[in-house]
This record gives structure tokens, sequence and C-alpha cells, in this order.
């Protein structure tokens, strides 16, 4: 392969795509945690008085139309989406797994019933397949979180189902059967151990795409419900005054943008640092 | 083996190279399509929503509220009910929306049209880009062109797309006025259209009053464009790791050692390697071409199917939301089931 030589003078190799997705992050996640910190506001005071304020010193980032202040609405807005996402993760990843590597492992028929129903969840609309989740179970951070979990589970279960498939023949499996380990027991000490890495890989990869789901699911006002300070709500919020405080919205949107980005690039530098053939 | 007479072979091979793999993938699709139902038929059970209890209100007494029940075969069985949902689906009953009074099928099929146009012109525009950058950034991996189809294509995979429509109101309509705004037309043109077939470019067109249909133009191309690149994105990110995994194979490195170009190394020994992928790369965006446009339309005041599904989900409306996700999941299905049997057609490989 050609590689640009002006590129590599200019580029540091340091700053290659995990490290930099690492790092935003490690920001996302600090700012979240300490929010009271990074800001004498609190998000849910409301200041009529100041209402639609613009950016001043005061006011990093202008004020809502309750007059909150947006600074720290965005700061505090990172919390209820890392935990949400979370969530999600939690309850996919084991999921898919269990799913993946019973198909893979026994096979037969168990495999059949387990992939097709995989595959049925994986060609539905996930946003549409949520929000109407969402409709029935009533909005909210656990709903959001179980909606969104409904149809993000297959990706885990198809990869972990390929993987077990490639360890069945696998030398050591036979050596742990033959020590006599079987059934549970060398599903959860010797197969899962070997599908994790992957796994995590996935969900780095998948987190973003989360994001940008949960902040839709709160931007139609389905997410997390109000008064908490929710990027997805906070931007519909602003979509009213949109042409005359254009900041209101656009502030919370890019703080959804940064942090689907952090992780689509952390995602990309795990799958680079773990899969050779992708490039670099 | 005689070429005057196919022989049996000739058939049976057809059969088991062509056909049984064009069944089998019906098949699945079928009951992928099953599966959809049970689902929405679940969740309209689960509803909090007593439809009984809709019909006949608060004060009926209780004969009148079984005997509701009992029209609406609630007092049946859940395997029948199921059935019963089956038939009436089949037949193309989903309901009566709370919000317009009207048959959710009627609702849908005005609204469809309106989302498939948007989805249409957008997938057309972020394919032939999305392609064109994939292939660029393959011509020359690691290039300037390469670093900013990857910058590209990351920046539009990660943004919030409603957000993006409503930046694009701003400066687009508020502040250039380049674009004609929320809507599909202006409401002198709406309301005095001779051709309704639900596509307004289209009927514009026909109108062949260059007014009208500069006015639709102007209506599409913001969140035509918003669309498109989400799409760009998405084909632009997946093509890319595709064909430059393909360009580190041996018989690329063959072609190479015997002196053929790049472009041409590119366009007849990567491109149709990479061509069933490539199907089932576009059918993926268009699918989600179809659920972007749920948040694109609410930005847009769009009248299509995404529209329709929020203000039904505000109203708590039902049958209106499970009547548009079943549509829309069928619409993923049977793009999926398309996209798989046209890359076994055209993959020898995948047969």
């Amino acid at each position: 392969m050609i590689i640009n030589s002006i590129n590599q003078k200019v580029w540091p190799k340091w700053l290659n795509t995990f490290n930099l997705g690492l790092s935003l992050v490690v920001i996302l996640v600090f700012i979240a945690i300490s929010a009271p910190l990074l800001t004498d506001y609190d998000p849910n005071i409301q200041n009529i008085a100041q209402r639609l304020a613009p950016p001043t010193q005061e006011h990093l980032l202008g004020t809502d139309r309750f007059g909150r202040d947006l600074f720290a609405r965005v700061l505090y807005g990172a919390r209820p989406t890392l935990l949400l996402v979370s969530l999600v993760i939690m309850i996919t990843v084991p999921i898919g797994l269990l799913i993946g590597i019973c198909a893979g492992y026994f096979g037969g028929w168990t495999e059949r019933v387990l992939m097709r129903f995989t595959d049925i969840v994986m060609s539905l609309p996930s946003l549409v397949i949520a929000l109407a989740l969402v409709s029935i179970l009533g909005p909210g951070l656990m709903n959001g979180a179980l909606a969104l979990a409904f149809t993000s589970w297959p990706s885990f279960a198809r990869q972990a189902r390929t993987e077990t498939l490639a360890l069945r023949r696998s030398d050591y499996l036979a050596a742990a059967k033959m020590q006599g380990i079987s059934g549970w027991r060398l599903i959860i000490g010797h197969i899962l151990p070997l599908c994790l890495p992957s796994a995590i890989v996935r969900a780095a990869l998948n987190l973003g795409g989360i994001i940008l789901s949960a902040a839709g699911l709160g931007f139609l006002g389905m997410g997390i419900q109000p008064p908490a300070a929710e990027w997805g709500s906070m931007v519909a919020n602003g979509s009213r005054v949109i042409f005359d405080q254009w900041w209101v919205a656009a502030v919370p949107g890019c703080a959804i943008l940064y942090a689907s980005l952090a992780f689509n690039l952390l995602g990309d530098g795990l799958r680079d640092k773990m899969d050779p053939r992708h490039d670099k | 083996m005689t070429l005057s007479i196919p022989s049996t072979g000739v058939i049976r091979r057809f059969w088991t190279r062509r056909l049984q793999p064009l069944m089998s993938g019906f098949l699945s699709f079928l009951l992928t399509l099953f599966g959809l139902l049970v689902f929405t038929f679940i969740l309209s059970r689960a509803a909090p929503i007593d439809p009984a209890l809709q019909l006949v209100g608060d004060h009926a007494s209780e004969a009148t509220y079984q005997q509701a029940r009992h029209q609406l075969g609630l007092d049946q069985p859940l395997p029948m009910q199921f059935f019963n949902y089956l038939s009436q689906m089949l037949q193309g009953d989903l309901g009566v929306s709370q919000i317009t009074q009207q048959p959710v099928v009627d609702d849908l099929a005005m609204a469809f049209p309106a989302t498939v146009e948007l989805a249409t012109v957008a997938m057309f525009f972020g394919a032939l880009i999305g392609i064109l950058l994939a292939s660029l950034a393959v011509y020359k991996p690691g290039s300037i062109l390469d670093h900013i189809a990857r910058m590209i294509s990351l920046l539009g995979y990660s943004v919030p797309v409603f957000w993006l429509g409503l930046l694009g109101l701003l400066f687009f309509y508020a502040t250039l006025h380049w674009s004609a705004g929320p809507g599909r037309l202006d409401d002198i043109y709406t309301y005095t259209m001779e051709y309704n077939s639900g596509f307004v470019l289209y009927d514009a067109i026909r109108t062949g009053e260059s007014e009208i249909i500069l006015n639709a133009i102007g209506h599409l191309w913001l969140p035509v464009a918003v669309l498109a690149l989400l799409s760009m994105a998405s084909i632009t990110r997946l093509l890319r790791a595709v064909m430059l995994e393909e360009s580190n194979k041996e018989y690329v490195v063959l072609a190479q050692a015997k002196g053929a170009s790049r472009l041409r190394i590119l366009l007849s020994h990567i491109f149709p390697n990479v061509l069933g992928t490539l199907i089932t790369i576009l059918a993926l965006s268009y699918t989600s071409l179809l659920e972007g446009a749920v948040l694109t339309e609410t930005v847009f005041a769009w009248p299509g199917l995404g529209r329709y599904l929020t203000s039904a989900l505000f109203a708590s409306d039902t049958a209106a939301v499970l009547g548009t996700t079943l549509l829309i999941g069928t619409c993923f299905v049977t793009l999926n089931a398309i996209a798989d049997a046209l890359t076994r057609w055209v993959d020898p490989r995948t047969r």
C-alpha cells in the first residue's frame, strides 16, 4: 500500500484514532462525574428574568427559555446519556453473548431457532421499534434503555456465534473437555473469556449509534423526562426558538456530536488494534 | 455434455444454484414478517389503553363493556386473537387512528409517498457521492483524499440528524433564504396542484410550470441534503473498508505486478468483487434512510411517515403507532430480502 510521505511527517505517531477517541471519552466521563465542580449553576434552577440570554461572561453558553444556565445543563446532561448508554450495554452484551455462545456451542436445532430469532430482530428498524416500545412502556430512563437494548443485542449474538463455531474445533477446548470440564463450566470458563474482547470492540462501535438513538428518543420527548437535563430534549426545546436564539438548540447538539464522535473514534481505534486486517 | 439438448443436470443445477436459494430466501422473508407481526400484536395487547373502554367510554355499564369486548374479540383466547389479528392485517385493516379519525391504512397511504420521495432522492445523491468518495479513498489509500473521506464519513456517522436539520434551516432558510423552508410546497401551490400522486416533485414536473417545480425543489433539497449526508457517510465508511480489504488480496498484488494501472485494478478487479457487498450496503443505507426520515420529517414538517409516527406518539395513538411500525418494518424486511436475492444473483461466490 502506498502511504503518503507528507502525511507521516505532519501527523504525530501517538495521535492515532484509538488515543484520540479514548481521551475524548475520558474527558466526557470526567465532565459527567465532576459537573458540580465545573459550574456554580444548578441545571434545574429557573430564572425567568434571565431567559433566553445570549452567551455572556455570566452565562457562558447563554440560557434556555426558563432562564436555566445552558453550560450547566450541557455538563449535567452527560450524566443521563452515559447512564442510559451503560444500561443498554449492560443489558445487551450478556444477552447477546449468551444467545450467540449457546447457538454456536449446542448447534443443531438450538442454533437454528436462536439464529433465526436473532436475524428477525436484526432486520427490524431499531429506532422505530424503540419508539413503539417506549410508547407502550412509557418514557423514562429505564424504559428507554430497554427499548434501545431490544434491538441492539443481535450483533453481539451473531459475532459470539461465529467465534464459538471456530472455537468448537480448537485443541484447547478438546483438552478442557478431556479434563472433564463440560456444560456451563466450559461455556463460562473457557468460551466466554475468548468471546469477550471482540464483544467489547463491538460494544464500543455500537455506542456512538446508541447515543444518537438515545438523543433521538429524547428529541421526540420519549427519553428521559424533563426537567432533567438531557441533550436530545434540550435540542427539542431549543428548536422552538431556533431562528431567534439559535444557541439554545445548537449547544446541546454539539454535545451529542461530541459524545457520539468520541465513542465512534474509540470504537474504530479499538477495532484497528484488535483486527490488523483493517487498515493501519 | 452435449450442447444441443439441455440435460437434466443443467435443470438440476439451475434449481440448486438459483431457485432453491431464492425459495429459502422467500421463506425466511415470510418468517421475519411473521416475527414482526407477532411483535406488533404483543405490543397492541400490552398497550395500557383498553380498546373496549375507549369504544364505550367511562360511564358504560358492565354489560355494554363486555359486549364491546366481545365485539372486538378480546374475550377470546390469545392464539385466536392473534389469528384474528393476522387476518385483519392481511386484509389491510390496521384500525382507526385516534387523531385523524380515519383508517390508519388511508393515513399511511397519504404519508408513504412523501417519505419514499425524500428517501429515494436522498439515497440517489448519497449513493452517488458515497461510492465516488470511497473509490477515491481506495484509489490512493493514505492520501489527503482518503483522510478527507474518512473525516467526512466519521462526522456524518456521528452527527445527530435532527440537529443538523435545525442548523440547516437556520442557515439556509432563515439567514440565506436559499431553502423554501419546512413543508413540501408553498401554500398557494399546495391547494392549486392539479395532480395528486403523492410524489410532489413528480406532480410539479407534470404541471410543467417552472415556478412550481422550483418551489418543490426549494422545499426538497435541504432535507434531502441532510439525509444524503447521512447515507453518504455510511456508504463511504462501509464501502471503503470492504474495498480496502479487497485491495490487499493476492489477486490485486498479482495484477499490480503484471503492470495493471490502479484505475484498471479498481474498476475491473476490485469493483466486480465487492458488487455483492455494495448491494447489501445500499439496501442497508436505504432502510436507515427510511428510519432517519422519522427525525428529519419532524424537523422539516414533512408530511410523511415519520411525522405521522411522531404525532401519533405524542397523542398515544396506539393503532397509528403500530400501523406505522408495521409499514416501516415491512419495508425493512422486504428491502433486505430483495438485497439478499440480488446479492446471490450477481455474486457466484455466495451461491
